[in-house]
């Protein structure tokens, strides 16, 4: 439901910070952890790995046995480690996701006369049923799979009281975007 | 607009299912509900039909619509006020409707005396209220054996049925404790026991974390549902909380006094 906001050369970087790792490992723990829904593809590994070897944030070791790329391992650097210190340490952007294009939705209908409160209904719904999928998932799920639904969990919820009290507001707001 | 009849429901449903049912004895419609087979389609098992209520002046419900399949957990929502909780109670038989019908398994309840109510909602049904349901003064395990020994399970047989609701709900330890020695998320599934305890057809479940943290709101919600599965009980759960409502199969709204049903058109969230 929402993009994926996790930066990949940071997760790889954090993932690295943990132990030396070759490409392989690190799609590895990055599709199982943080790309459930859309894996990391093997060419885009190499190439962040091959952009934070540029910057001074990795260093790959020699090419083992079976050569090429994939058969380096890659360990992190101080400032690699310095930037996934400060990376963890401040929080993250307080970004409302989906709210925008709720908002833009509702203010167009009520802009364009149409039934915004049809429209709330029916996002209402759909918010529902993705609340009910997620909630099987963290019912039956692992772990991770549980902490995952949490979030969506938590977000779509407030989504919802946002639905609910624009509803509530509608006809005051239909006065305001007329204006 | 009708806060105070909403509030004042959830203070006086509870005794209405446990204390008064004390006094009511009606053997034959006992035996009548104890023999009737589990549903095996997913039909209508409850209903309300063009159901009217008011409090005083105060309307709470006004030709209401609703029909629950057997088997099925339906969410009822809708904000605080908008007669959720008013649609309940009539589902369950504690209030008669001013108007229209409710139908529990192909007969009307509303027409029943009160003596005939009290004794189908003992049979029939279970009560997992937001609190206060639980008898303090008793122990855990009297408060899960008393709607069995008020239906005229024998006194050894209903404790074993007790321990056994307990075990299954995690609080095998706490029998000999005083229910109002309890943690809320423990009173819940005490709650949860003593509903399920009977063997009820519906389970009535009025805002069952509302007084819980999100966590100990979670594992009660998660054990009243696998309970509730394992048992083939129809779920009637009435609450203001999404995170609660997506437990069920199927959500409706009640807006002044009546019941919606979501559009279900947008088939996935647009961007």
């Amino acid at each position: 439901m929402y993009s994926r906001i996790v930066s990949v050369p940071l997760t790889l970087l954090g993932l690295l910070d943990r132990q030396p790792s070759h490409g392989y490992d690190l799609k590895r723990l990055y599709d199982e952890f943080f790309g459930r829904d859309k894996p990391l593809p093997f060419g885009q590994v190499y190439a962040t790995l091959g952009r934070l070897a540029r910057d001074g944030k990795v260093t790959a070791g020699e090419a083992e046995p079976g050569g090429g790329p994939e058969r380096r391992r890659y360990s992190i650097t101080e400032t690699g480690r310095d930037e996934v210190e400060s990376w963890l340490a401040n929080p993250a952007e307080p970004e409302p996701h989906l709210q925008s294009v709720l908002f833009a939705k509702v203010v167009l209908a009520l802009m364009l006369g149409r039934d915004a409160a049809h429209y709330l209904d029916t996002q209402r719904a759909a918010h529902m049923r993705r609340m009910r999928e997620l909630t099987e998932v963290r019912r039956t799920g692992t772990k991770v799979e549980m902490l995952l639904a949490d979030y969506g969990l938590f977000h779509l919820e407030a989504d919802l009281r946002w639905i609910d009290v624009t509803e509530a507001r509608l006809g005051a707001l239909k006065e305001m975007v007329r204006l | 607009m009708n806060e105070s009849p909403e509030t004042m429901m959830h203070s006086q449903a509870a005794p209405a299912t446990t204390v008064t049912s004390a006094s009511a004895s009606a053997s034959a419609a006992e035996a009548e509900a104890e023999a009737e087979a589990a549903p095996v389609s997913r039909g209508t098992l409850l209903e309300t039909r063009g159901v009217y209520r008011s409090f005083g002046q105060t309307p709470a419900l006004r030709g209401a619509d609703l029909a629950v399949g057997a088997g099925e957990i339906l969410a009822v929502m809708g904000p605080s006020g908008s007669g959720k909780s008013t649609l309940l109670h009539c589902l369950a038989g504690i209030y008669t409707p001013d108007a229209g019908e409710v139908i529990f398994d192909g007969r009307r309840i509303d027409t029943l005396s009160d003596a005939e109510r009290t004794v189908l909602r003992r049979t029939s049904f279970g009560f997992v209220f937001q609190f206060g349901q639980l008898v303090p003064e008793l122990t855990t395990a009297d408060n899960v054996a008393l709607p069995l020994l008020l239906s005229g399970v024998k006194r050894k047989e209903a404790y074993q049925k007790a321990a056994s609701w307990l075990d299954r709900l995690g609080l095998a330890d706490l029998g000999a404790r005083r229910t109002g020695e309890l943690s809320g998320g423990q009173a819940q599934r005490v709650a949860i026991a003593r509903a399920l305890a009977p063997r009820p057809r519906v389970v009535f479940a009025d805002e069952p974390t509302g007084s819980l943290d999100s966590l100990t709101g979670e594992r009660v919600m998660d054990l009243l549902i696998e309970t509730a599965r394992q048992e083939n009980a129809t779920v009637v759960l009435v609450t203001h909380d999404a995170r609660v409502a997506a437990y069920a199969e199927r959500m409706v709204m009640v807006r002044d006094g009546k019941v919606i049903a979501p559009a279900e058109t947008a088939s996935e969230v647009v961007r």
